[in-house]
């Protein structure tokens, strides 16, 4: 139809402004895309966190170790289904800005207790067998190009000394909240080794995982994993995986919280930018539209007319910066450290909220001109001197 | 022959801040079909507010305007428009054409209101072209024009409706003699070939002489 390509032009009347107003409109659609997508990654790994999982740790502190004997008292307490054990390891590999989880963990049941990390029986069986072998993350063996045999080498930090290992397993995430960028190898190994270099370090445990069978039992039974070791020179805190999670992340999540605001900041900005930008076309053509009252066209066309050309530019804006966003935000994956964000991609929510602010921005944009048009009076709007 | 325009009675006054600004005063007018009128008179008698009002862009605060038998001075805004659209064609003193349409773009506007197909469109926008003596100018835009070639696209798409009267604001104010000439010489042919009212705004004696008729406002009264 003919006034759909009257909107087009209108739309690129002034080519220089419409197109400032599209590329600043992609610009915050990327800064929001970005914002959200760490808001949402941030919420997935809470929300990945297992109900029936509890992890029991240091009372004083994270960093402190547990006894290893511990293992076999918590195992003993009803209602708990499988106990296993892991090991903060850290250390530096080829690169020490690059980190990513790397930890000593109980081969038998690890797997078990997180069945996220999907693992070949074969590999773990391998993995089982062979005291220096590990277990690493398809994005890590895809980063690093390992494959199955090859050796990897740490240089401890935590636990000094050169450390080397055989890929016996790449596990891959069940799907794509899970981080793909973790590496196992057997707590024995470690152990042994402590022993003959550190015998005051031996036998001790970073935290104790304990799958529950019924997850409604959680508090009931942390609080029974407290009550056994009171008083004991290494008194536990015991917490379902998500409050663990939240407690260990809530100075992020106070950023998290603020990003979130911000996102939505931006999405104002862009209406004003738009809404500015329409503001100032209405008022140049109130002669115009006065001239199309008068020929006939009825208000209908003018919503038409002046929400469409609206319409346009937040659509364009919209789409270009989503269109940008996803290399912008896997460039930004790619930039942090491994392991801060283990898995960072645009959620569809993201997309569904991108595309609903841009055309709500359009429409909310027109609305003011569209009154102004619509009110001016046919004589008043040919007395207009811009 | 029977009067097609009636205006009765009617005064009209505009809101200016906190004051009511009286422009016409009781004015009654009759213009027969097939006349051409030309109304003259200082600035700011209400010239322009008369047209306005016989043209239907406006309402008066009083009295009756009948045009062709339809007292147009009760019909709503909606009612106003489509009549318009049938019965008036405009001409403006600054051409008022929409710069990012063509020539042929701007006067099939008003026909985009009817349902003509594309085809009958064409046909009726290169006739009036072609009548404006335009028809190899169709694909300019009016900036590529100039001010006389703007003001016969303005005409073209004021007669492309066909409409009974066409109202005329200044429409030689803002041009040079010759072209002034072209365009008085458009609208006598329109009167006198086409049989179309006319009703033109000047403060241009040599415009006005052009007229079968003129009349003079003066600070809202008819003289
Ligand atoms: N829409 C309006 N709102 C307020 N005042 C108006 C409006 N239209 C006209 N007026 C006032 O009414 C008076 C008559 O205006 P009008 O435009 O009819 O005069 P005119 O005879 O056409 O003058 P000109 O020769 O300068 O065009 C003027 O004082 C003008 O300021
Ligand atoms: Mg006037």
């Amino acid at each position: 139809m003919k006034i759909l390509k009257l909107m087009f032009k209108n739309a690129f009347r002034h080519k220089l402004r419409t197109t400032l107003t599209i590329v600043g409109i992609a610009i915050a659609v990327i800064a929001f895309s970005l914002l959200r997508t760490v808001v949402t990654v941030y919420n997935s790994g809470v929300d990945a966190s297992a109900a029936d999982r509890l992890i029991t740790r240091h009372a004083v502190s994270f960093i402190f170790p547990l006894p290893y004997s511990y293992k076999d008292k918590i195992q003993q307490i009803e209602g708990v289904d499988i106990v296993t054990t892991a090991n903060w390891f850290q250390g530096i590999y080829i690169d020490k800005d690059q980190f990513f989880a790397r930890m000593a963990i109980d081969p038998e049941t690890y797997f078990l207790v997180y069945p996220e990390f999907v693992l070949s029986k074969e590999e773990l069986n391998n993995f089982k067998k062979e005291r220096n072998s590990c277990v690493i993350g398809n994005e890590i063996a895809k980063q690093y190009n390992l494959k199955i045999g090859d050796i990897m080498t740490i240089d401890g930090d935590i636990y000094p000394g050169r450390w080397d290992f055989i890929v016996r397993g790449i596990y891959k995430p069940k799907d794509k909240t899970i981080d793909g960028t973790q590496m196992y190898f057997q707590y024995d190994y470690l152990n042994e080794r402590l022993e003959k270099e550190a015998p005051m370090r031996a036998n001790e445990i970073g935290w104790f995982v304990i799958k529950i069978k019924d997850p409604s039992r959680s508090a009931d039974i942390s609080e029974k994993v407290d009550k056994l070791f009171k008083n004991s020179s290494a008194e536990t805190k015991t917490e379902t995986e998500r409050a663990f999670q939240q407690g260990f992340l809530s100075a992020v999540s106070a950023i998290i919280t603020a990003l979130n605001y911000l996102s939505f900041i931006i999405i104002g900005i862009i209406l004003l930018v738009l809404a500015n930008t329409m503001i100032m076309a209405a008022r140049e053509r109130t002669r115009e539209y006065a001239v199309m009252k008068t020929l006939g066209f009825s208000a209908k066309h003018l919503v038409g007319l002046i929400m469409g050309e609206s319409m346009v530019i937040s659509i364009l804006g919209g789409g270009l910066g989503l269109l940008l966003s996803f290399p912008v935000v896997d460039g930004f994956g790619q930039a942090i450290p491994k392991g801060m964000f283990p898995v960072f991609y645009i959620e569809p929510i993201t997309i569904i909220l991108a595309v609903t602010a841009a055309l709500s921005i359009g429409i909310i944009s027109s609305i003011f001109p569209l009154i102004k048009a619509l009110n001016t009076k046919i004589v008043d709007g040919f007395r207009f001197v811009g | 022959m029977a009067a097609i325009i009636k205006v009765k009675d009617i005064n009209k006054s505009y809101q200016r801040d906190n004051f009511v600004v009286p422009v016409l005063n009781n004015i009654s007018l009759d213009v027969e079909e097939g006349e051409f009128i030309a109304l003259m008179g200082p600035s700011g008698s209400g010239k322009t507010t008369l047209l306005n009002l016989i043209a239907g862009i406006d309402k008066p605060d009083k009295g009756s305007i009948t045009v062709a038998d339809i007292n147009i001075a009760a019909l709503s805004e909606s009612e106003l428009a489509k009549w318009r659209s049938h019965n008036v064609g405009f001409v403006f003193q600054f051409y008022n054409l929409i710069p990012v349409l063509t020539a042929f773009e701007n006067v099939e506007l008003p026909l985009l209101l009817t349902n003509l197909s594309k085809k009958e469109r064409k046909e009726h926008v290169v006739a009036a072209l072609t009548l404006v003596g335009l028809e190899d100018r169709m694909d300019h835009y009016p900036k590529q024009l100039s001010g006389g070639q703007e003001q016969r696209v303005a005409i073209a798409r004021a007669i492309v409706t066909d409409p009974i009267i066409i109202v005329a604001d200044e429409p030689t104010g803002d041009l040079d003699k010759k072209s002034a000439d072209d365009i008085l010489l458009l609208l006598e042919r329109l009167n006198s070939e086409y049989k179309k009212t006319i009703i033109m705004v000047t403060h241009d004696p040599n415009a006005a002489s052009k007229a079968h008729m003129q009349r003079h406002l003066d600070k809202g009264d008819l003289v």
